[in-house]
């Protein structure tokens, strides 16, 4: 089936947002499953935005790296984390350091910024992911925000990997995606960072019985106190 | 500007009145085939307004002319606005009047009166219903008048028919843009017209009310008016979203002949239409009314993202 240039750019536009609306619908998530969830679909669009934009610009690698993402992210990391979860039975909410409205305008203000930063590149650039650019660069900083503003430690790691995503999505769209060696790595990297965090997890949980970030920080001043 | 036109503007605001509470039935007998209940049938609000046409006013003694006054006016608003909408033709003569907002701001004047009539009486249900009201307005309508934007921004226009005539013109094309308005657009309507995550509308609890909590005080045939109002608004607001979104089917030319196949293809959207909103009222439960700022929240963040959006990628 032929799909022409325009047709083709549009869907890959329609990806993108959804890539972004799944970055601002995890800003949002209250729950931990949830944002699991989340987390996974975000990967699936990214792995068929990969996939589409693998076969537009008939680059083989890309096709790999899609596989990757829908293996990696979309099944094999939110297993992982579902179990961790389930272990170490977190059922609270998530706790959030900005109340949300706040949070979805301060993403918003990225989004504009984030438009801003890529213009010039947008500019200089021919391939027809070059606007999606924007939103990749706003992904990679709400991930970030998502780290700076959760205080559950499994909730950073997920806003960790969420910017992992984001800094894929955003080679992708810069340069039709890394060298194949590159990502291969990152790929790997990424499978024992998430096992390595779930040693962590249990560490920081049976020494400070709760993963609570603050909490680390109380108990060192208690020490200093005494 | 023919005579044709002028009918079928007649046609259509005769159409509003008339067909709004079967539009509101449906969706009510939709709603109990869901719940599993027996339904009253799609003619029951026509019986319920006669009833209500047929009782006598009972007005408190301190009333003043706003609360004789509002529903009328509520009435006349909803029956303008069935005149600017493009339901069956875009050939109007008054659409050419107004634009998307002037719309709004018309929708804002009814809203205007009724907090004023909630208040007038002086009970602490129509004080309450009305602060509450305005709160939610106050949140909604920005968000509303965001979504707006961004479709006018996409056809190039803040006129209802020229949207439609863009829309009709154009191929069909998947903008990241309007499908964000449009969400947003339906989180609104849910919260504009008092359907079920913001409030309910068949509730006279005390505690959750917030539209029943304004009228409570009337009676007779000024409640009659203002409950087929809000079926009216409920019909319109779903009437503009179709416009906007998905006009396929209207017909185009102002000639008496396209009407029929308009006509089929509004109720086959109106019974689409219900049948969404059907499936979002039983699949949610009603938010805690602190919650319906953040609600209203994610509706003008997506309203905003459609209009990045149609900056950033088109």
């Amino acid at each position: 089936m032929e799909i022409t240039l325009e047709t083709a750019s549009q869907v890959i536009d329609f990806l993108a947002a959804l890539v972004l609306i799944t970055s601002f619908a995890m800003l949002a998530q209250r729950r931990i499953y949830g944002l699991i969830h989340l987390f996974a679909w975000q990967g699936l669009f990214l792995a068929i935005n990969t996939a589409f934009v693998g076969y537009m610009a008939d680059k083989s690698h890309l096709f790999i790296s899609a596989g990757l993402t829908l293996g990696l992210k979309v099944f094999l990391l939110p297993y992982i984390f579902y179990i961790l979860v389930h272990r170490l039975n977190i059922r609270k909410e998530v706790e959030n350091m900005v109340n949300i409205p706040t949070l979805m305008f301060i993403g918003i203000a990225l989004v504009i910024l984030s438009y801003y930063v890529t213009a010039p590149v947008r500019e200089l650039s021919t391939l027809m992911t070059r606007s999606t650019l924007t939103f990749a660069l706003a992904t990679v900083m709400m991930g970030l925000l998502m780290m700076i503003t959760r205080r559950n430690a499994v909730t950073q790691v997920i806003g960790f990997l969420a910017m992992e995503n984001s800094l894929f999505f955003a080679a992708t769209s810069a340069t039709y995606g890394m060298p194949l060696v590159v990502e291969l790595g990152v790929a790997l990297d990424i499978l024992i960072a998430a096992f390595i965090f779930g040693i962590f997890f249990f560490h920081i949980n049976t020494t400070f019985d709760s993963l609570d970030v603050d909490r680390m920080a109380k108990l060192k001043e208690d020490e200093m106190d005494e | 500007m023919s005579m044709d036109s002028f009918i079928i503007e007649a046609l259509q605001v005769l159409l509003v009145i008339g067909l709004a509470p079967a539009f509101a039935g449906w969706v009510r007998t939709l709603k109990c085939w869901f719940q599993g209940r027996s339904t009253p049938g799609l003619f029951q609000p026509y019986r319920d307004l006669f009833k209500l046409f047929s009782k006598e006013v009972v007005l408190a003694y301190n009333a003043s002319w706003i609360f004789r006054f509002t529903p009328y006016l509520l009435f006349g608003t909803a029956v303008l606005a069935g005149g600017i909408i493009p339901i069956l033709s875009i050939d109007l003569p008054l659409a050419a009047t107004a634009d998307v907002i002037v719309l709004i701001s018309l929708f804002a004047i009814a809203r205007f009166f009724l907090a004023l009539s909630g208040m007038d009486i002086g009970t602490a249900f129509g004080g309450m219903g009305s602060s509450r009201e305005m709160m939610i307005a106050s949140l909604a309508e920005p968000a509303m008048l965001m979504a707006i934007f961004t479709v006018s921004l996409v056809n190039k226009s803040t006129s209802l028919a020229e949207i439609v005539q863009v829309i009709y013109s154009g191929q069909l094309i998947l903008r990241p843009s309007i499908t964000f308005a449009l969400i947003a657009f339906i989180l609104i309507i849910l919260a504009e017209t008092g359907r079920i995550p913001v409030d309910n509308p068949a509730t006279h609890l005390e505690l959750t009310m917030i539209h029943e909590a304004m009228i409570l005080e009337y009676s007779g045939r000024h409640l009659a008016l203002i409950e087929w109002t809000s079926m009216m608004k409920l019909y319109l607001f779903v009437c503009l979203c179709i416009a906007a979104f998905a006009p396929w089917g209207i017909a185009v030319k102002g000639s008496l002949a396209a009407l029929p196949a308009a006509f089929g293809f509004m109720v086959a959207k109106l019974g689409v239409a219900g049948l969404i909103i059907v499936l979002i009222e039983t699949g949610l439960a009603k938010m805690r009314l602190f919650r319906v700022p953040e609600y209203l929240g994610v509706a003008f963040l997506l309203a905003t993202l459609g209009m990045l959006s149609f900056f950033i990628l088109d």
